[in-house]
């Protein structure tokens, strides 16, 4: 199970949190640090022991201000803010999990709502 | 007529396990022209190597085929013992049967049928065979050093001091290099140049050394033993032989505010000039950029006031050619430009500096005379951050990959130097790893910390921000106490990663040398020949092959030198006889093999030649230079006459191996 | 006519190793004891470049049912190019003969460095295999050359 949501995070992520030096160049960098209770380069560390399910519970997701410094100047490559930012897909997929079902859709379908959201509805929230 | 002998080997039980050495030699006796075929324990053994030698007296063998391990492994073996008793050491061939034949295969039957094929192509090959010489090329008794650094400066005193002849040759107009620069040296905390002039005033004045400064390598051809170097003097406008160092050129020069190089631009000279005080040769160099009667004919002041008339400006660049035994390479590094890490605020505040600019900072000849001072305002600075790894173990597309290993050691340094001068300076270090592996290099490190309270902390610098105060806003992270820092700092220091030379590409492509994608040069073995380039006659010196402090770069020259020195000493070398040869009767003179040879070991000759109708014709014959070629074939078969053969590797050899394989 | 697979058909493969590499390579091989086909005999060139399209065409006509050449990396030529120009040579000898009918297959150039013991190995497992699916070759195998 702890593999699999780092698996996913990695996926969506598409960066590599191998890489990582433990420099602490995306804390040093992170405007919004102080305001965070896990910092970027916990983060990095946490999603590479797989730990993922506290950031998924901490605040701290959404203290990311999606600035991009560390990716910008994170000297391996690893790029901290999009691992932030799958983290936060995550939770959101996973809220919505139950809020829609195909059974319900019929009922939810009228005339002036357009198909698209529909769709975009079902990639939302049933992941 | 030929006689060979066969020799088998069981090399113990290597061979013997899975192959039926007796039964290989009992087939091989019965091939045309074997006159004796054998088996035995240990070939390569005394007793063994007894054994063959025998056998080639007593049967008068005109050729033997070992079948033993690979001929990469006692080849050269078993043609000394050939060449002891008379015997061509060319005439001896070996059949592989144990890495190519015993070791991988288990049945016995097929090993045995694999290694008496290889032993007929072995005889089919050594009945073509013929003996041949190695040539030798004399060894020129000269060495030539690129680059005066410490590295070159080193390797040619070792060099000079055994009795060769040595030429450094160095861009700048002086010798000295990146020590020259430096302030104090670890672990020991002596002053760079206390230790090092002494030694250019050695290069200097020991009549082996002969210095071209100034100077630059403009071709080199040839091979080891035999280099042609074409040396390109640049034009100092000052005679050498006649400039004196005094010095007052560089006093009274009106052309001012030209940023000083030596000083890394954080202070200014005239146009002309001695780079420093020390400078080997003592003798100024003018600035043709800046120069106002170089650029429009006004001005003539240096002239006048020279009493030794050493100024000329109708100087030319010039071109010596020398030929040397061995060349050594000793380009050095520099520091890598750390403009493009923006957030550091390099290029945007004179308060951020490089290590180098500090060395030059707190060096008593340096722009602030040693005490230490911000660029900006000259003012004592109170808090001083240093930066580790700028540029150094990043990934490709930010920096350089590697550890850049002398900075952990010179922060400390700084570090240390700044806390001993001036204490109500607090100093921090913001490191990832302290990686100082070195005699008495972590207690040095341990010093900074513990004696001198320098502060370090683990984490990285994210940003500097220059603040209207003339301060620095240092934003950092510490891993351990997991916080962000704000320290507002006087003056940052920038470990910069240090990068080969940018001149070194060029020169390795004219040496044909080997780069690594860094553009350090590779050396022959990473491990057992470390200070050897792959190509013959070529050598590695100082940080020219990767990141070294100058106790290393030290013992690599010396170690280089003694290379050289091993070279030089030798009065001939042994060429590999295993070279083309044309023959001049069927050559039509096409150029082909001459365009294919990476060597340019093939020249044409017009050659007379007796005609079977009795007249004599002129024609244009391709020669091979035994010397130069390296023997690896390419000619032979771009000949569409055929007149091209390698020796030692002939078509007819190679055929009648084919030949004996698909029987 | 290809010929049908045959479990008994043992093939006469050549190859020629240039000495600074893919010799060295199959040295190690056999250092780390790894096996391939014992019908696979390697002739010990100084360089790639040095291997003749007749030594090829000679091979094929005493019997050899495949040819490899092998040789140094790219760049990474004791001789600074030859093997450039072994894959120049041998891309237009390789078309040739498949117009003459030995198929590509029969024919490979492989770059095996001093280190690719296993490389070596693999590569040599892998060719032997694909000859014994082609089977034995007869277009340009002299018969005047045939065994008995």
């Amino acid at each position: 199970m702890k593999q699999n949501i780092k698996d996913q995070i990695l996926h969506i992520s598409g960066s590599d949190v191998i890489k990582c030096m433990r420099c602490g160049k995306c804390s040093a960098t992170c405007p919004s640090y102080d305001e965070m209770e896990y910092h970027p380069h916990q983060f990095v560390y946490m999603v590479e022991c797989g730990d993922i399910s506290k950031l998924m519970e901490s605040e701290s997701i959404y203290k990311c201000l999606s600035c991009f410094a560390c990716v910008e100047r994170c000297p391996r490559g690893v790029e901290p803010a999009k691992l932030i930012e799958a983290v936060r897909l995550e939770v959101i997929r996973r809220q919505g999990k139950d809020h829609l079902k195909p059974d319900d859709i019929p009922s939810l379908i009228d005339e002036d709502l357009p198909g698209q959201a529909v769709i975009t509805a079902m990639r939302k929230y049933r992941k | 007529m030929h006689r060979i002998g066969v020799f088998v080997c069981h090399c113990g039980t290597n061979i013997a396990a899975t192959v039926d050495v007796k039964k290989v030699a009992e087939v091989l006796s019965y091939e045309r022209c074997v006159v004796i075929s054998k088996e035995y324990q240990y070939m390569c053994s005394e007793s063994g190597q007894k054994l063959i030698k025998e056998a080639i007296l007593d049967y008068q063998l005109t050729g033997i085929v070992v079948c033993s391990c690979s001929p990469r492994m006692h080849e050269a073996t078993f043609r000394k013992s050939a060449a002891s008793v008379g015997l061509n050491p060319y005439m001896v061939e070996i059949a592989n049967i144990r890495e190519q034949c015993s070791w991988i295969h288990k049945n016995t039957e097929v090993a045995t049928e694999k290694a008496i094929i290889l032993g007929r192509a072995a005889i089919a090959k050594v009945l073509l065979n013929t003996p041949l010489t190695a040539g030798e090329s004399p060894v020129v008794k000269r060495a030539l050093v690129i680059g005066g650094g410490i590295a070159g400066i080193q390797t040619a005193l070792d060099i000079a001091e055994a009795g060769f002849k040595v030429d450094i040759v160095e861009r700048n107009s002086t010798i000295g290099g990146k020590m020259a620069q430096i302030d104090k040296t670890f672990p020991t905390l002596d002053c760079a140049a206390c230790i090092l002039t002494p030694k250019m005033v050695d290069c200097a004045q020991n009549e082996n050394i002969k210095i071209y400064s100034y100077s630059e390598i403009d071709s080199v051809s040839g091979f080891v033993g035999n280099f042609s170097v074409r040396i390109k003097k640049k034009a100092r406008y000052v005679d050498e032989t006649k400039c004196t160092g005094c010095g007052l050129c560089t006093e009274k020069c009106p052309t001012k505010n030209i940023p000083n190089d030596f000083n890394l631009k954080m202070d200014t000279r005239r146009a002309v000039y001695i780079p420093f005080a020390q400078a080997v040769p003592k003798v100024a160099v003018i600035d043709a950029e800046h120069c106002n009667i170089l650029k429009n004919g006004k001005c003539g002041l240096c002239a006048k006031i020279c009493s030794a008339g050493a100024i000329d400006y109708t100087q030319k660049e010039r071109y010596v050619e020398e030929k040397y035994g061995a060349i050594v390479v000793a380009t050095g590094f520099n520091p890598i430009s750390v403009d493009k890490y923006g957030e550091y605020a390099y290029s945007q505040s004179k308060d951020v500096i490089t290590s180098l600019e500090f060395e030059r900072l707190t060096n008593a000849a340096g722009p602030t005379g040693g005490t230490l001072l911000r660029p900006s305002d000259g003012k004592h600075p109170h808090t001083v951050v240093f930066v580790q790894c700028v540029g150094s173990r990043c990934t490709e597309e930010r920096g350089k990959s590697y550890c850049s290993k002398i900075c952990c050691m010179y922060t400390a340094k700084h570090a240390m130097l700044i806390r001993e001068k001036y204490p109500d300076t607090e100093v921090y270090v913001f490191y990832i790893d302290v990686r100082t592996p070195g005699k008495n290099f972590d207690e040095f490190y341990r010093r900074a910390v513990e004696e001198y309270g320098v502060h370090y902390i683990k984490g990285a610098v994210g940003k500097v921000s220059p603040r209207a105060d003339g301060t620095l806003d240092v934003q950092a992270s510490d891993l351990i106490m997991n916080e962000q820092l704000h320290i507002s700092a006087d003056l940052v220091v920038l470990a910069a990663a240090i990068e080969p030379d940018k001149s070194a590409r060029g020169l390795a492509t004219m040496l044909t040398a080997s780069m690594d994608t860094n553009d350090f040069f590779t050396e022959a073995h990473p491990k057992l020949r470390p200070v050897e380039s792959p190509t013959a006659g070529v050598f590695l010196s100082g940080t020219c092959q990767g990141p070294k402090d100058i106790p290393e770069t030290v013992s690599q020259a010396s170690a280089c030198a003694a290379k050289v020195i091993g070279l030089l000493a030798k009065d001939k070398l042994k060429c590999n006889p295993c070279v083309a040869h044309s023959d001049e009767m069927l050559c039509n003179g096409c150029s082909n093999c001459a365009n294919v040879c990476p060597y340019g070991a093939v020249t044409y000759i017009e050659k007379e030649f007796k005609m079977p109708d009795r007249t004599t014709a002129l024609r244009r014959v391709a020669s091979v230079n035994a010397a130069v070629c390296q023997g690896c074939g390419a000619c032979t078969v771009a000949c569409h006459s055929g007149a091209m053969d390698l020796l030692g590797f002939s078509n007819k050899q190679i055929i009648a191996e084919v030949d004996a394989i698909c029987k | 006519m290809q010929v049908k697979e045959n479990s008994d058909f043992v093939p006469t493969i050549v190859a020629f190793c240039c000495n600074w590499c893919s010799y060295a390579g199959a040295d190690l091989a056999g250092t780390n004891r790894l096996a391939y086909p014992a019908n696979v005999k390697i002739i010990r060139v100084p360089c790639s470049c040095r291997v003749n399209p007749t030594f090829i065409l000679r091979a094929f006509q005493r019997g050899a049912d495949g040819v490899i050449i092998c040789g140094c990396h790219p760049g990474d030529c004791h001789y600074t190019s030859g093997n450039y120009f072994a894959r120049r040579r041998m891309t237009l000898l390789f078309s040739l003969l498949d117009y003459l009918g030995i198929e590509k297959d029969r024919t490979r150039v492989e770059w095996v460095s001093a280190a690719e013991g296993a490389k070596f190995a693999d590569t040599m497992n892998s060719f032997a295999e694909a000859i014994i699916k082609l089977g034995k070759n007869r277009r340009l195998e002299d018969l005047r050359c045939r065994k008995q």
